[in-house]
């Protein structure tokens, strides 16, 4: 352990080291030595600000621990060990250095006392991670990087003009609780929304972790996000209108992933489900909500993580994770299935699984202070995750009719990676207060009552029983080849489409123009052709008698000029 | 020669799913859970924060309801938003 040392800069400075490390065992074992000694070092620095620094008059504390930063630090830490470990027989440098990179950046923005590092890491972490979606190497990939890369980077100039109004209104760069009303919140609450994937700006997630490589959607699925919901936390809590943000967050996205065909896309939209949870525990901003959103935040990157491990595995060994290709593969990768069945069991909060005990603190909060609309919609959107991410996606890719796929197990390491994160996810669920023990608040909360047990039993096995019915009587909709517009297709359809015909319009236009300018000078050619032309009047007395007739108009100009 | 051991020459082996009774074995069982949870309510005191807690079987039948809703309301979605896969062209 060094005194003071930031973390972040293990892994940021590290990852980067890691291309000096001849490639092979070696490098992959210095990859994993990484997350870990920055682990160590986060686990032995003390509560407090560290790494302060003096520029332009600011104070900058690049390093700040305490109850909220340190649950995301370690959460982070976790995550980026297993996509190490579940990465281990990767050779491709750009992944490799782009999966620490990234990470590091985004425990930097977790760890940053002041708004100037927030932004700083903000950036890094938007520019680090589109390798991850770029490494897939296919121009579907490319063209989703760079829509991706244009979202991130367009909230972090939003971030910095919010952050310029704040300092020069405040004279301090601290970041702190903010609320809607500091100088510059709005422009900050809406660079924080983007990267948490408010409604209408939520699309680049799904757009493109579902175009990043096997390894790269699992480490993108983790951080961005978090990285968002921290920051909404510390600046934004008890903020009102996140209760109804994130209500329609947890709402809207189930419906399209019902319908949607690539599995690794309904994790995405069920990611964003996820993140409406977390939204409206920042919102409601009591301690038991607050203690929520992070609880809710930390087991949902495990969970997360080990569902886009599994797709990942699916993708590596059958080539395709559409729905509408894949079935009957429990068969061919049995440990995978029951990894992502655990995964699923976690996401839907079953009892003695993780979200379990996490969901129900932001539930329990918002019945607490009455929010009885947003109470029901929660338990919807509940029942509506363990419908689209606990039984379709173990369903339609494991079960369902045998496609008649026949591939190999997952590599050791992938299932070593998801063996370990199915064992926190139950570790979560079965052991609550080891969680509760790290939140910033303390937590006076049973989840193992017998009322929510039952209850939410009874909701689980009724929607699952919903499920049965409709795949039973053919109302479910089948999984087809297919997209569905979502509100992408706002910028990557209608503003084409519309920036086209202005084009054209502009292009139709300047065209008239010219052909009216051409007109003109040809008419005036024509007419003076005619009169100096080799049978014009005037070139017939060419040149003394029209110099004369010249002469005397301009003497005659003069003359009226005298007068006047 | 070809190997008697390749997967192409041995019968697939037959899962305990793939016979279709058992299929409906696991959904008549999923009923029979459904059934005892639902009447559960009768055998305890629910400690609630509203009164809309306490109707009977309520989170069984809402969680039921609301799958079915969502399963409806996407399948309308479905005619408005789907298109072709190359869609977008890329």
């Amino acid at each position: 352990m060094i005194d003071g040392l930031n973390p972040a800069l293990v892994l940021v400075c590290g990852s980067l080291l890691a291309l000096l490390i001849p490639q092979g065992l070696l490098r992959s074992g210095f990859l994993l030595a990484l997350p870990a000694l920055s682990l160590i070092q986060l686990l032995g620095l003390p509560d407090g600000q560290y790494a302060q620094i003096e520029l332009f008059r600011l104070t900058l504390t690049t390093l700040r621990l305490d109850g909220l930063s340190f649950a995301f630090a370690l959460v982070f830490h976790l995550a980026a060990l297993l996509a190490v470990i579940y990465a281990w027989n990767l050779r491709d440098p750009v992944q490799q250095v782009a999966g620490l990179l990234y990470p590091g950046a985004a425990l930097g923005a977790v760890l940053a006392g002041d708004l100037v590092t927030l932004f700083i890491c903000w950036e890094l972490a938007a520019v680090s991670s589109v390798f991850l979606i770029w490494a897939r190497r296919t121009e579907r990939a490319y063209r989703a990087g760079l829509r991706y890369l244009v979202v991130q980077v367009g909230s972090g100039v939003l971030l910095l003009a919010g952050i310029i109004v704040h300092i020069q209104a405040t004279g301090s760069a601290a970041f702190e609780h903010l609320g809607l009303d500091s100088p510059g919140a709005t422009l900050i609450l809406v660079a924080f929304g983007i990267k948490a994937a408010f409604p209408l700006l939520h699309n680049w997630l799904q757009d493109a972790y579902p175009e990043a490589t096997v390894t790269g959607t699992v480490v993108l699925s983790a951080f961005t996000t978090k990285m968002a919901i921290y920051a909404l936390a510390r600046g934004f809590a008890g903020t009102e209108m996140l209760i109804a943000i994130g209500t329609l967050m947890a709402m809207f996205p189930i419906f399209f992933a019902v319908i949607e065909n690539d599995l690794r896309r309904v994790l995405a939209y069920s990611m964003n489900n996820q993140l409406g949870f977390m939204v409206v525990g920042i919102g409601i901003g009591t301690p038991l909500a607050l203690d929520g959103a992070v609880a809710h935040a930390f087991a949902d990157i495990l969970f997360k993580a080990l569902l886009f491990m599994s797709m990942g595995a699916v993708l590596l060994r059958a080539g395709t994770v559409n729905g509408s290709q894949l079935g009957g593969l429990y068969k061919s990768m049995p440990l995978t299935t029951v990894f992502c069945i655990v995964g699923a069991a976690s996401i839907s909060a079953f009892p003695l699984f993780s979200a379990f005990v996490t969901k129900s603190l932001i539930l329990e909060a918002a019945a607490q202070e009455g929010h009885w609309v947003a109470f029901l919609f929660l338990l919807f959107a509940s029942a509506g995750v363990f419908h689209h991410a606990g039984i379709k996606i173990p369903y339609f890719a494991f079960f369902a009719h045998d496609s008649g796929i026949r591939c190999r197990e997952a590599p050791n390491h992938m299932l070593i990676a998801m063996g370990i994160a199915a064992a926190l996810c139950i570790g979560i669920g079965v052991f609550p207060d080891a969680l509760y023990a790290i939140l910033p608040y303390p937590v006076a909360f049973d989840p193992y009552t017998t009322t929510h047990v039952i209850a939410q039993l009874q909701l689980l096995t009724w929607s699952a029983l919903a499920f049965s019915v409709l795949v039973r009587t053919g109302i479910y909709p089948p999984e087809l080849r297919s997209v569905n517009l979502d509100f992408d297709w706002f910028y990557r359809r209608l503003l084409p489409a519309a920036s086209t015909r202005v084009w054209t319009l502009a292009l139709r236009g300047w065209e008239a123009f010219n052909a009216g300018v051409t007109r003109r000078v040809e008419a005036l050619i024509a007419v003076l052709s005619r009169h100096h032309g080799p049978h014009g009047l005037l070139a017939a007395t060419w040149p003394s008698g029209s110099m004369v007739l010249w002469a005397v108009l301009l003497l005659g100009v003069c003359l009226v000029f005298y007068y006047l | 020669m070809t190997d008697p051991t390749s997967p192409a020459n041995c019968p697939e082996r037959k899962y305990w799913l793939d016979d279709r009774r058992n299929v409906d074995k696991v959904f008549y069982g999923l009923v029979l859970i459904c059934g005892g949870l639902f009447l559960a309510d009768f055998f305890y005191h629910k400690h609630v924060n509203f009164a809309f807690e306490d109707w009977f079987g309520f989170f069984a039948w809402y969680g039921f309801i609301c799958c079915v809703t969502l399963v409806l309301l996407a399948k309308q979605m479905r005619k408005w938003v789907k298109r072709d896969e190359d869609y977008y062209g890329d």
